[in-house]
């Protein structure tokens, strides 16, 4: 478990990941995948669908075991899913028969930890994530911004050392999106947590990076991996103009067309 | 008084068409557009209950036949103070109430204890699936001959009976109802710190609740109907039973007032299990 002051890090190392269909055929999901995380890093993972970011995420959430490879987080071995690494799903992950504030206090109800301090960390995020005035909601009685803002602070509300997040803004309208992303730029100032985000939407993943990895399909490979500094300007300039900025556009139109043509090679080889 | 009686006019269907009803151009098929035509039940209430009071005064029918609803009525309030061989009204309906409680209950906590365990293992699943799968099929009434051989025509059988009706319908359903959790759900309540035990109890059987409760709406009616059959055929007391012997000797008129009873308790059920629904699964259906 992670104490809020030791040092957290995630070393991927030479990981692979074959599955094995029912017809007979391997698929080579993931194939030596290496990066190294660090307390500050929020890592983008961008690519065709079906090259493998799901399947990423979940072996680092300890869902999936990987062939071959380890990976590490703070030095020790990933093998089931765990606390320390908190899980934001594209949709359908809350539970409905509970309230904002039983969602959010979920995981520390589990864990044991006393009344009050699970009380006061979950308003806490709660006030961090402008949901105060709906600790008693019902979960189906929000809209879908407002559900994943609750499938954050559950997640915090159990100090991680990384978050894990899966598309956690596909669901959305397109404006709505726009003030999330804003949103988990300031989550990830304010709690200094390393986070791991997959998303179909370059602009989104520019936007927020300090590391974007571009990944090809099958084998699932980081292609290129950039450095990127965009989110560290996200909150203080007006995001509209930011994404509209030259060296953005710049960076978005390459990872684009890099995307594009390993999307046509696919197609090429399926036809 | 005034909102009261508009309250009253809108639950009758008399309320003036709102202005967007209005608006719509296509109503033949869409589903929202048809009411619920209460003022037509209301009508067709009204035409029944007064056809049969003419029939009645008439003498088209003789009264043997098709007694008044006067005559019912009577028989109504007899049978609830002096009884029917033995037994008030109140009477007959606790014994068949008492049948169809401790038969569904039973039914119940076995189904979904086996359900459960279905879902969750497959070895489980595998060992009773055949059992299940071939006596399910089976309409309850066709134990009866079997169960009298067994276990005689006292409240056992009929207990047994009930239960055989309700365990097959709430292992199908719990069974069901814990497969249908999403497995992001598993995996986020294991990666929030849950165990094993956590997240059987929190999440899966939660989960399930919607699923087991249309089960035991289901089992309900079932049961009700299985028993008043099973009080016909085999049985002392009941009012299944109260109703069949009244027509060996051409009571009709407490053989109609018997049957109106059995089918408000029945509606009566059906009432309460959607209110404990309502209150102890509200977010069933929303996601
Ligand atoms: N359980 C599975 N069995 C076989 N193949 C799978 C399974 N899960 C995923 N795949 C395949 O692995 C590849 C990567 O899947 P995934 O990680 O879900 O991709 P992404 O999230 O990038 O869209 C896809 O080609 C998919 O068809
Ligand atoms: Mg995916």
């Amino acid at each position: 478990m992670s104490t809020p002051n030791s040092h957290s890090e995630l070393r991927v190392e030479n990981l692979c990941m074959t599955y094995h269909t029912e017809d007979g055929q391997d698929v080579h999901a993931l194939e030596d995948i290496n990066f190294n995380m660090d307390e500050g890093n929020l890592v983008v993972v961008v690519g065709p669908s079906g090259c493998g970011k799901t399947t990423l995420l979940s072996t680092i959430a300890g869902f999936l075991a990987p062939t071959s490879g380890r990976i590490l987080l703070n030095g020790e071995e990933i093998e089931k899913p765990g606390a320390e690494r908190g899980v934001v799903f594209q949709k359908g992950a809350l539970f409905e028969w509970l309230t904002v504030y039983e969602n959010s206090v979920f995981g520390l109800k589990m864990r044991g930890v006393d009344e009050a301090k699970r009380h006061e960390r979950v308003m806490n995020y709660l006030d961090l994530v402008g949901l105060t005035d709906f600790v008693d909601t019902p979960i189906y009685n929000l809209s879908g911004g407002m559900q994943q803002r609750v499938a954050i602070v559950r997640c915090l509300a159990n100090n991680p050392s990384i978050l894990l997040m899966d598309e956690p803004l596909g669901a959305l309208d397109a404006l709505t999106r726009e003030k999330m992303q804003t949103l988990i730029l300031k989550i990830w100032k304010e709690t200094g947590k390393m986070v791991f985000f997959i998303t179909h939407s370059v602009e989104e993943a520019i936007y927020l990076a300090t590391d974007l990895f571009v990944m090809s399909a099958r084998p699932g490979k980081i292609m290129k991996r950039y450095k990127l500094d965009f989110c560290h300007k996200g909150l203080e300039k007006d995001p509209r103009e930011l994404k509209s900025d030259p060296e953005f556009i710049k960076i978005r139109e390459e990872v684009l067309s890099l995307i594009w043509s390993m999307e046509e090679e696919t197609a090429a080889h399926a036809g | 008084m005034e909102a009261a009686l508009t309250k009253f006019k809108n639950f009758l269907g008399f309320a003036a068409e709102d202005d967007f009803e209005k608006k719509k151009t296509v109503k033949f098929g869409d589903p929202s557009a048809a009411g619920q035509g209460r003022k037509w039940s209301v009508l067709s209430l009204i035409i029944i209950l007064t056809a049969w009071v003419v029939l009645c005064e008439l003498e088209i029918v003789p009264p043997l036949f098709w007694p008044s609803p006067l005559a019912v009525l009577e028989k109504f309030w007899t049978i609830a103070t002096e009884g029917y061989r033995g037994h008030t009204l109140l009477g007959h309906f606790l014994i068949s109430l008492y049948r169809v409680m401790a038969g569904f209950l039973l039914g119940t906590i076995c189904g979904v204890l086996l359900g459960i365990a279905m879902g969750l293992s497959s070895v489980v699943r595998g060992l009773f699936d055949p059992i299940i799968e071939l006596y399910r099929p089976v309409p309850p009434l066709a134990y009866i001959p079997i169960i009298i051989i067994w276990m005689g025509i006292g409240d056992g059988g009929k207990i047994m009976l009930l239960f055989l009706a309700t365990f097959a319908i709430m292992v199908i359903n719990a069974r069901s109802g814990v497969k249908s959790v999403s497995v992001e759900k598993i995996h986020a309540a294991y990666s929030l710190g849950a165990n094993r035990w956590q997240v059987l109890r929190h999440v899966i059987l939660v989960n399930a609740l919607p699923e087991i409760f249309t089960g035991m709406r289901v089992s309900m009616g079932v049961c009700w109907a299985t028993l008043v059959a099973a009080e016909m055929v085999a049985a002392t007391a009941g009012l299944g039973w109260m109703v069949l012997n009244a027509a060996r000797y051409l009571r009709t008129d407490i053989v109609i007032m018997g049957v109106i009873v059995m089918g408000i308790v029945g509606y009566g059920f059906d009432m309460i299990m959607r209110l404990l629904e309502d209150k102890l699964i509200p977010w069933k259906g929303k996601t």
